[in-house]
């Protein structure tokens, strides 16, 4: 800035010592000439060799743009220093070019080789803004090498880099809108970039490049979802607004069936007007169309997304917050959008142009669901120092929220505001006392009342308000307000303000039967000064008389046809219709008296009262929280929120892993299963730049911090989910990812060999990641009937695949992961590095032990179909946390209905418990058609005992005992921690607690694989680290109580093993003692 | 997203312009002016104007419009966001943001936008990242970039930029290692004529200074979280420990940043330190009214009131007040009609007071409305709704920071009718 003197030395005083400085405005100095040659000199500082001279001419250049000056000659000058050393000069010639070169395209073509070197150079910061600027100079023709360079930083390896290029696909477009079809491609391949940085950027694009094309967001939808907390403020907001569209696309309205859902009492309370709106019609079809339908369940990705979002409800950021209202407000259960009130309120506390926005959503939202801010009513209180728009709008929304309980104090507020001295403040609220009198009818005495009293007032404006709002009152009670309507009649020689005249003049004529001497006297006056009046109180003079000549033909025929006569010669051609029109009508003229006999029916018919309503009724069909819902108007660009959809579109095009999971009637069970794999726990700090920094650290982190925080805790479970998933996402390298295809499709067929052969289980623990037990499950459920798949499958016809697959299979779960090389990338500060560096030794034992089972115990008889007259139930445990109650045993119960009828009424029938065992139920299933076959899920509380669970299984017609008896590896949750820990918490349970077995193991059973394969089908344990290999090591939970249960496994030379549990509860360590040795053993 | 950007000063001259895409003429900003016009005071402009190819997002801090010119749909506080984050940045470059500061700086200003947003779409708003690629001046600096011909724009990418804590800048280094918290809570009254309350809340932030050396992880944890009834956070807080736990666990950004912001609700009953007796009358019949107000201190839990302004609007029927003051001195302004009176401490042996007489225009009718009185004050070393922090604990790394922790209790939109 001060380089003046330096620069004074080195050209010798030419410039002068007087040289003002650059932050003075060049045409201040008066005349052009010295404007051109103050442009001289700077072409003649922009050539030196002198990069201080250089950085101030271009500060003087940029100050020049900042100003709006034209500085559009110097351009040759300039662009010849695009590739000068100095980092600020180059920065600031960037800002000139991007600024010039639409105007001149030419010589801007001078500058693109720079950028294309740029675009090579190893520094991904000289990338990042070589393409940052290269996409930013608006010259059509090198829209092909633009297009060029994009694709390739879409894939640079750099996630900065990409993230430019994901800001350059909208200027492109912008540039060239031929290009669309290219830039979707590149859109689609950054839309699966896994990093935080590049996913809101490039999720703007999409909304500027191709809106419509919801399809490429199916695949991501899920990585989205979870990556939201993590991505910065701006991206969360375009995210969660594309979210909301997508949403509705995709999903069925919560709010359909809702009767339903369990959340019933609050939903009176909430949205009853909404339901009102709705209409009886689509109400009764509604229920009409109930037994067809499943009650609603919301689909697991709708729920993921509800979830994700709810935190950042906390945000700072006053956009993400209004985003996330918005979503709330859009998608979510009635019963649940309150949760959006808190935070829209404490909004209130911000900027006022935050204010105004998000009163003006609060109005929207007020309307529709007055509940929820209900209890904000006194936050919504005004304060003489609130500018007069927010004022208005506070008014707008205490309005809204005024209710028979509340209305007192909201007109005791009301009355102080009238007495504020900003008058249109004033006007607004007496309009708001009309609204509330005509909306609670117990106070509209008293509004009335309070009105009239205003009338008295000093200030016109008020007094013309309250005229017409007390007008539009009387006219729904006009018989017992004779004394007011002649209050006003006097009030005719005092108010000026038009409309207040017109108001009264047509109260007068309306109710001219109420007030019949006075009437006359006021056609009289007005009469008197009509060529005085405003036009719209003419209009209403004439009114006034037609209806008194019509009534009181007597004593106003003259002063009628005197005012017509008037009006006839007006200046305003309206004013000269009407009255004619008038004439004909009452005057009976000698031909056609067809209408004048009709006349008294024309005018004094009586009129419907108006209704008073809130200007921002029914703008709720704008996407809350948008432009266009601010200005109730669609704004260019806006994206119609479209309805929800009547019959949801397959779920299954999200699903990334599972590509041939289509069946999707089981959609409870599926919500049962995914709910752990998305847990939202970790939510802040789970994986972000998996792809590009430090994924094993990541991951490594995460599960050090969820077994010594989560310990002791029920929920543990779900940790040990999260990790699979994350394990599955981001350490599972890409690498194997064309193995994944393969191992997919063999692992189905795996499943139903598994059961073919009867064995129990058969999911192997190392790389079993959630998503490939579900494929398991659901080819359970594929089998409804268990005896009749048998047949189907033609014997020996698969099996030789099945086996030589199933070795590959094996082949690639024994790959120790520390194999994988975990190569830092360059860009990983040092730091990081070194983080790295200590992770990676400690990795290869965790990453098979976070990968539990998840189900592997296969179906069991509950009811055989000829017992059940072909109802047939089966169960398995599902091994997933119960939602309802952590220490539940969660089991999946499948029912199927083998007989001619429909089975009705399918519930739990009050069980005979043995004391402490309980039962959460299933709800009831209404109906089962012939053929069809569900699944629901069902908790039992074993109370860490093998006791039968029995109960009666009731139909509408029979009654069926049944139980279930656990096997002692259910009655437990697997525990992730530490071999330290491990072995801290094994010292603690020695002596009693301790049993020790030896066995042998069998042949087929000594490798690593087949041990924890075995060990974890039999008991719900995970795998805990180990140092050595031959030394396997499980911890898991009893449910119920929360004690530990540790079990060592030794494994030494030929086959002989020796097995230790350490539990505090010893009857659960014998059992499971034994069940494991036989399960190894056999 | 963002088209251009327009700073306009009070008397409506547009002093900086800025195109993120193709040049927009300045003469949009002729809507704005209509509007402003419409509006007669600066805080009446409505934020949002639509013209017929663009729309105007406008903002007013320290007597600045910053009106953004967009084209297109865009979650209006979306923009309105990014341009308090803007006059933040400035503020945070240059200590004050104003019209004089921003022509001196106009470069630097230049450089931070041309990095907060590309395209219209913010880029990197976090001062920690900005201030890595653009060094905010200083007097040393300057001196020092004429001597050596170095510049003040970073040369690196900023590793934040990258890393899973984009806030904090690395290779942070400090000789004393300190992290101070300032829990200042703001009381929002309204109290009516009889000097009760009609609503009162606190509203709070705790406003951090750290710096500390490396990546510290810090750990906050309060007396009485359930205090607190509505929180929001830096990014920088694990939102999942705060669920779980009711503690703060945060790798801090580098400098001063405003870790929380809560709010404790209306239904707590909120202890109001200050009450105002006041009685204001005006005759019909004389031109003159009588004005007294008496301050004095109520639920202080001990601790003196200070920094009391007393403000007030008078109606505009009022001339001129002749007015004596116990304490402190007074102000009237004819024009606007606003009185003020800066009161200072209150010694509750003496309560400040001021008496003495308005004249009223002869002839007209009395103000039919009273005048609303507004007030600040500070009490120190309080908070109001009794949070205490507990404890502060570092992780991460070996050295000891010094730790503070300061309470202030103000005023926020204090209301006394009348």
């Amino acid at each position: 800035m001060s380089a003046a003197p330096a620069y004074s030395e080195d050209k010798g005083g030419s410039a002068g010592p007087g040289e003002p400085e650059y932050g003075h405005d060049p045409a201040s100095g008066g005349i052009f000439s010295s404007d051109y040659k103050r442009h001289d000199d700077l072409k003649e500082m922009l050539d030196t060799n002198k990069d201080s001279l250089k950085l101030e001419a271009m500060k003087r250049i940029v100050a020049m743009i900042a100003r709006g000056k034209n500085a559009s000659d110097l351009f040759p000058a300039v662009v010849k220093n695009v590739a000068c050393k100095n980092i600020e000069v180059k920065k600031l010639v960037y800002v000139y070019l991007v600024r010039y070169a639409e105007e001149q395209q030419d010589l801007a073509l001078l500058s693109i080789s720079t950028f294309q070197r740029g675009l090579k150079d190893p520094n991904q910061l000289i990338r990042a803004s070589a393409l940052r600027v290269l996409s930013s100079i608006r010259v059509p023709i090198i829209v092909p090498i633009m297009m060029l360079a994009i694709k390739e930083a879409a894939s640079d390896m750099s996630p900065y880099v990409r993230k430019t290029a994901a800001h350059a696909i909208p200027k492109l477009y912008s540039l060239d809108s031929d290009q669309k079809d290219q830039l979707i491609e590149v859109i689609e391949k950054l839309l699966a970039d896994k990093t935080t940085l590049v996913a809101g950027s490039v999720v703007m694009a999409f909304e500027e490049v191709c809106p419509e094309r919801i399809d490429l967001i199916h695949k991501n939808y899920r990585k989205l979802c979870n990556l939201l907390i993590d991505v910065e403020e701006w991206g969360q907001v375009v995210i969660i607004s594309m979210l909301t569209r997508y949403a509705r696309t995709q999903f069925l309205s919560p709010t359909q069936n809702e009767s339903l859902l369990e959340e019933n009492p609050e939903k009176a309370f909430y949205g009853s007007e909404e339901d009102e709106a709705k209409g009886p019609g689509s109400e009764e079809a509604a229920t009409a169309a109930l037994p067809a339908r499943k009650p609603y369940v919301m689909d697991p990705d709708h729920r993921l997304l509800l979830r994700n979002t709810k935190p950042l409800l906390q945000s700072r950021s006053a956009a993400v917050v209004m985003a996330v209202a918005q979503l709330y407000f859009h998608l979510a259960p009635k019963a649940e959008v309150g949760v959006i009130a808190k935070a829209l309120v404490r909004l209130l506390r911000s900027h006022s142009e935050v204010q105004y926005v998000v009163l003006q959503n609060v109005a929207t939202m007020s309307i529709k669901r007055r509940g929820m801010f209900e209890p904000y009513l006194k936050s919504f209180y005004i304060r003489s120092t609130d500018p007069t728009q927010i004022k208005i709008l506070k008014l707008e929304v205490l309005t809204n929220l005024a209710n028979e309980t509340n209305i007192p104090t909201v007109l005791r507020e009301f009355q102080t505001y009238i007495r504020s001295m900003d008058k249109d403040f004033v006007a607004a609220t007496i309009q708001a006392i009309g609204r509330c009198a005509t909306n609670i009818g117990r106070v509209r005495d008293t509004c009335l009342n309070g009105l009239v009293q205003l009338l008295s007032n000093r200030d016109e404006l008020v007094v013309a308000e309250s005229v017409v709002v007390i007008k539009k009152l009387l006219q729904m009670q006009p018989a017992q307000h004779g004394e007011i309507i002649k209050h006003l009649a006097k009030l005719t020689d005092n108010i000026q303000v038009p409309m207040a005249r017109a108001s009264i003049l047509w109260l007068i004529g309306e109710y001219c039967e109420h007030v019949p001497k006075i009437a006359p006297d006021v056609l009289r006056k007005m009469a008197k000064s009509f060529t005085a009046e405003e036009d719209i109180v003419k209009l209403q003079v004439i009114n006034l008389a037609a209806k008194l000549y019509l009534t009181n033909s007597k004593q106003t025929k003259l002063l009628t046809q005197y005012v017509l006569s008037l009006a006839k010669y007006d200046q305003n051609y309206d004013i000269r219709d009407r009255a004619r029109f008038t004439r004909q009508l009452i005057v009976p003229s000698e031909q056609g008296g067809a209408l004048s006999r009709h006349a008294k029916k024309l005018f004094l018919a009586p009129k419907p009262a108006p209704i008073l309503e809130s200007s921002f009724k029914d703008r709720d069909h704008f996407q809350l929280g948008s432009l266009s819902h601010l200005l109730n108007a669609k704004a260019t660009g806006y994206q119609e929120l479209p309805d929800w959809p009547e019959e949801a579109p397959d779920p299954s095009v999200r699903n990334v892993e599972v590509p041939e999971w289509t069946k999707c009637s089981n959609r409870e069970k599926r919500k049962e299963k995914e709910k752990p794999f998305y847990s939202d726990s970790e939510g802040e700090s789970g994986p972000t730049e998996s792809a590009d920094s430090e994924p094993e650290s990541e991951s490594e982190s995460e599960s050090k911090s969820s077994s010594g925080s989560g310990s002791g805790e029920s929920s543990s479970e779900s940790d040990n989910e999260e990790e699979d998933e994350e394990k599955g996402g981001g350490s599972e390298s890409e690498q194997s990812e064309e193995e994944d295809e393969k191992k997919k499709k063999t692992k189905k067929k795996k499943a139903s060999e598994g059961h073919r052969e009867g064995s129990s289980s058969e999911e192997g623990s190392d790389s079993s990641s959630s998503s490939e037990s579900e494929v398991t499950s659901e080819s359970e459920e594929e089998q409804v009937e268990p005896a009749s798949w048998r047949k189907k499958t033609p014997p020996g016809s698969k099996s030789a695949p099945v086996a030589k697959e199933i070795s590959l299979l094996d082949l690639e779960d024994f790959t120790p992961p520390s194999v994988q090389p975990v190569s830092p990338p360059m860009v990983v500060s040092t730091s990081l590095a070194a983080d790295l560096e200590g992770l990676t030794l400690t990795d290869s034992s965790l990453v098979p032990s976070l990968l539990s089972p998840v189900s592997s115990i296969g179906r069991q008889e509950l009811l055989h179909r000829v017992a059940g007259e072909g109802l047939s139930v089966d169960y398995a445990f599902s091994r997933q946390p119960f939602s309802g109650d952590p220490h539940m045993v969660s089991l999946h119960i499948y029912f199927s209905n083998n007989s001619e009828t429909p089975i009705k009424g399918l519930h739990v029938g009050t069980p005979k418990l043995p004391a402490g065992i309980s039962i959460q139920e299933f709800p009831e299933i209404e109906s089962l058609a012939p053929g069809e076959s569900t699944t629901t899920v069902m908790g039992i509380n074993f109370c860490d005992s093998t006791q039968a669970a029995n109960f009666q299984l009731c139909t509408q017609t029979r009654q069926f005992y049944v139980s279930i008896q656990p096997p002692v590896g259910e009655l437990m949750a697997p525990v992730f921690m530490s071999e330290n820990e491990f072995k801290k918490e094994q010292g603690k349970l020695t002596g009693m607690n301790e049993i020790t077995e030896k066995l042998t193991l069998p042949d087929t059973c000594r490798s690593d694989h087949m041990v924890v394969q075995k060990v974890t089908a039999t008991a719900n344990l995970g795998r805990v680290p180990c140092g050595t290999s031959d030394e396997y090591r499980f911890a898991g939970r009893t449910l119920t109580s929360g004690s530990l249960v540790l079990l060592t496994l030794d494994a030494r030379a030929a086959g002989a093993a020796q097995l230790t549990v350490n539990s505090e509860k010893m009857v659960i360590g014998t059992m499971l003692v034994k069940d494991v040795i036989q399960a190894l053993t056999q | 997203m963002i088209h251009s950007l327009f700073l306009i000063n009070s008397s409506g001259d547009i002093f900086l312009e800025k195109h993120w895409k193709s040049v927009v003429s300045r003469s949009v900003c002729d809507y704005f002016f209509e509007a402003q016009e419409r509006a007669t005071e600066a805080e009446n402009v409505p934020p949002v104007i639509p013209t017929p190819h663009h729309y105007l997002l406008s903002v007013y801090r320290h007597k600045i419009f910053f009106v953004a010119v967009i084209q297109t749909e865009v979650p209006p506080l979306f923009v309105i966001e990014f341009l308090h984050r803007v006059v933040d940045t400035f503020q945070d470059y240059f200590g004050v943001c104003s019209e004089p500061v921003i022509k001196d700086n106009v470069v630097v200003v230049y450089e931070v936008l041309e990095e907060m947003l590309d395209n219209g779409f913010p880029l990197a708003t976090e001062s920690n990242i900005l201030k890595e690629l653009i060094k905010p001046p200083t007097i040393l600096r300057t001196v020092v970039n004429t001597i050596t011909g170095s510049t003040n724009v970073g040369d690196q990418l900023p590793t934040g930029q990258l890393s899973v804590v984009p806030w904090r800048r690395t290779g942070v280094k400090y000789t004393n290692n300190e992290a101070y918290f300032d829990v200042v809570e703001e009381i929002d009254a309204i109290i009516d004529k009889s000097g009760s309350t009609v609503t009162a809340e606190i509203q709070g932030v705790i406003d951090a200074c750290v710096k500390l050396t490396g990546m510290p992880d810090l750990t906050l944890s309060f007396m009485n979280p359930r205090l607190l009834d509505d929180v929001s956070f830096h990014p920088c807080v694990r939102f999942k420990r705060w669920e779980s736990e009711r503690i703060l666990s945060f790798i801090p950004p580098d400098g001063n940043f405003r870790l929380l912001a809560y709010h404790v609700s209306a239904q707590n009953l909120v202890a109001i330190p200050v009450y105002v007796k006041h009685s204001i009358s005006f005759r019909d019949s004389s031109s003159l009214g009588r004005f007294e107000i008496t301050v004095g201190p109520k639920q202080t839990m001990g601790k003196t009131i200070e920094g009391v302004i007393v403000t007030s609007q008078m109606p505009k029927g009022v001339l001129n007040m002749s007015l004596t003051p116990s304490q402190g001195t007074h102000t009237f302004d004819p024009v606007t009609k606003m009185l003020s009176w800066d009161v200072g401490k209150i010694n509750p042996q003496k309560l400040p007071s001021l008496k003495g007489t308005m004249g009223l225009q002869v002839g007209a009718s009395k103000p039919d409305e009273n005048p609303t009185i507004n007030l600040q004050f500070k009490i120190q070393q309080l908070a109001i709704s009794g949070l205490k922090v507990n404890r502060l604990d570092m992780y991460g790394e070996k050295y000891k920071p010094f730790k503070g922790i300061k309470y202030m209790t103000k005023a926020g939109k204090f209301q006394v009718r009348t």
